[in-house]
């Protein structure tokens, strides 16, 4: 009985902020003329795939997505191995500095980058300092890819060093005293002991930055699309509900869809991702 | 099923409670709900110490956005400051309150008979206007050496990821209809498919597509030619003297944003108050020469010496081909929003 009271703000959350929006997406995607006589339609769906563009603004979204979190795990992953491996005092002040930019708004952050990327900015002008400049970073694939790392860096990094910190020193030494070297350790313990993690900073890493809007429309000057750029205009500007919740529902199905694949892959061997 | 019911009985609790929060506070207010970076904060600040009705602020960035905050808004804005044909679409469809000029006397006294019964409100009854413009380019003399006079210059190659484009929809589709030689106005779907292949053009041209972030960048070199507001430019030709504002041969818009009371505003007097008190001379001088906008009335304009008679902002407007925008009619309307949302998902 206990258990059931302390669950309610959970139950309330999840259903005044993720079920309820959710179904008011729904019922607009579904509806046309909301105000007027609201019959159902497939209307929206029927615009998203009729044009091409669209769905070349959802496969750009996943591509930049994809790269952003591979670069996420490469940086990611041997950060957290050491900072877990770590038996330092500054342990703790390297965390911090980690997460400290995180305590600055996400908008803040992604502005200041504008400062530094663009042709009148620090990067440009120590260049042109050098004889290399100037150089407009801003508006570039590059660009966007960065700062999304930047921006999603620590989701990947956390998960890891904690899954890793649950690893138990003595499996290592185990393996090491069977007559296993270091590398063939990591391949066989450490890195499939650590793929819950990677998993769960996948869903934290790749799913936001699919759907990211503010990125490419700072350093990516606007002239970026991506697929939550055109769902926000959607919504904002061009108030048509029904194709944007119809953009909406197809980008959910696909990632949902992508992330399904990632956990299958990995269930035969491991639990504990973010999506079992 | 009795836990469900509770949960969906306290949940609708929390939601009923969150509604009404901004009902909460004492002491008269004003809800002002304006362009991003639209009126000087000072003026602001005096109409408060003045009057004592405290002034809530929000901004948007374009009319659409305003209107579809508006729309979706529960009474919850005094005075908003939409352009002509925002003005003329509200009027259509019901939107607007009248203003009762008993309260407004700075009008009749302040306001230039040439900015009066404006096609859009033709009897004056809903809009006291605020600012007015044209829409032009705005280019670096440094780097662009002829004066650019054709809208061409935007599909010029030699100023590739040298030009920032409006992220504004009439605004955008506007130039290049113009630029074809149509009317600002077109409702023909040939001419607006043009239109837009010349913008999807246009694309990989363009440095940027911005509204309010446009100054930031001209003054600081980032580009070399925009398609700006006037006031803008007068803006920044303020803050880098290498700027410069020229207004096409083929012809451009004119624009005038004007105060408005939504229908069902909350705090209807104290909006006429705040409207009042923004066609005072000094505050209209203040807050042109703040803002950069051209001011309606010919008083204020006397209070502000030279910059009154900067050419940016107050050009001899029978020297071009000035169109208004108007209203589309609803199936026009959703031809605009889908041909643009082709065009700012094309790259």
């Amino acid at each position: 009985m206990k258990k059931t009271i302390c669950m309610i703000p959970l139950y309330v959350w999840t259903l005044v902020f993720i079920l309820v929006p959710l179904a008011i997406v729904i019922y607009y995607a579904f509806i046309s003329d909301p105000h007027g006589d609201a019959s159902f339609s497939l209307d929206g769906f029927r615009d998203f795939f009729s044009n091409p563009v669209f769905a070349e603004v959802l496969l750009r979204s996943l591509k930049i997505a994809f790269i952003s979190t591979l670069v996420c795990i490469l940086l990611g992953y041997p950060a957290a191995y050491f900072l877990a491996r770590s038996k330092s005092r500054f342990k703790f002040v390297v965390i911090i500095l980690m997460l400290l930019p995180m305590w600055i708004n996400f908008l803040i952050r992604t502005y200041s980058w504008l400062s530094l990327l663009e042709k009148t900015g620090l990067i440009s002008t120590l260049l042109t300092y050098m004889g290399f400049g100037p150089v407009d970073f801003t508006g570039t694939e590059f660009a966007v890819i960065l700062v999304s790392v930047y921006d999603f860096l620590p989701f990947m990094i956390m998960p890891i060093y904690i899954t890793l910190l649950k690893l138990d020193q003595s499996h290592l030494d185990a393996a090491a005293d069977l007559g296993a070297n270091p590398a063939k350790v990591f391949f066989k313990i450490t890195l499939p002991f650590s793929v819950p993690g990677i998993l769960s900073g996948v869903a934290m890493v790749f799913v936001p930055s699919v759907t990211t809007f503010a990125i490419s429309q700072t350093v990516g000057n606007g002239k970026f699309p991506l697929i939550g750029d055109l769902i926000q205009e959607q919504y904002m500007v061009v108030s048509n509900w029904q194709f944007g919740g119809a953009i909406s529902i197809v980008t959910m199905a696909v990632v949902l869809l992508l992330m399904y694949f990632i956990n299958r892959t990995d269930s035969d061997e491991n639990g504990g991702g973010i999506l079992q | 099923m009795k836990k469900l019911k509770g949960i969906l009985f306290f949940s609708l609790a929390l939601m009923m409670m969150i509604a009404l929060l901004p009902g909460c506070g004492s002491g008269e207010k004003v809800v002002v709900y304006n362009w991003g970076d639209y009126i000087d904060p000072d003026v602001i600040d005096m109409f408060e110490e003045e009057t004592g009705i405290e002034v809530v602020y929000e901004m948007y960035e374009t009319n659409e956005a305003m209107y579809t905050k508006l729309k979706n808004s529960n009474n919850n804005y005094d005075v908003i400051i939409p352009s002509d044909y925002m003005i003329e679409r509200l009027i259509k469809e019901g939107e607007l309150e009248e203003i009762n000029f008993k309260n407004v006397p700075n009008f009749e006294a302040n306001i230039d008979k040439e900015y009066k019964n404006p096609a859009f409100d033709p009897e004056n009854k809903y809009s006291v206007p605020y600012t007015w413009g044209t829409l032009g380019i705005l280019y670096n003399t440094k780097k662009v050496k002829e004066t650019p006079d054709s809208w061409g210059v935007f599909w010029n190659s030699k100023y590739k990821g040298r030009i920032i484009m409006m992220n504004s929809q009439r605004d955008a589709i506007g130039m290049a209809l113009k630029y074809m030689g149509k009317s600002l106005n077109e409702t023909d779907r040939g001419a607006l498919d043009a239109a837009k292949n010349k913008l999807i053009e246009m694309t990989p041209l363009a440095s940027g597509w911005y509204v309010d972030e446009v100054k930031d960048k001209m003054i600081g070199g980032e580009a070399d030619l925009a398609l700006v507001y006037a006031g803008d430019a007068v803006y920044c030709i303020s803050q880098n003297k290498d700027l410069a504002y020229a207004i096409p041969k083929e012809g451009t818009n004119i624009f005038y944003d004007s105060m408005c009371i939504p229908k069902g505003a909350k705090n209807k007097e104290n909006a006429e108050k705040f409207i009042d008190f923004m066609c005072r001379p000094d505050i209209q001088a203040k807050n042109a020469e703040y803002i950069g906008y051209s001011s309606p009335s010919t008083p204020a304009r006397e209070l502000m010496g030279d910059a009154g008679k900067d050419p940016t902002a107050y050009p001899d407007i029978t020297k071009y081909d000035l169109e208004f925008f108007s209203a589309l009619d609803d199936g026009t309307k959703e031809y605009y929003n889908k041909i643009w949302t082709e065009i700012r998902s094309s790259r």
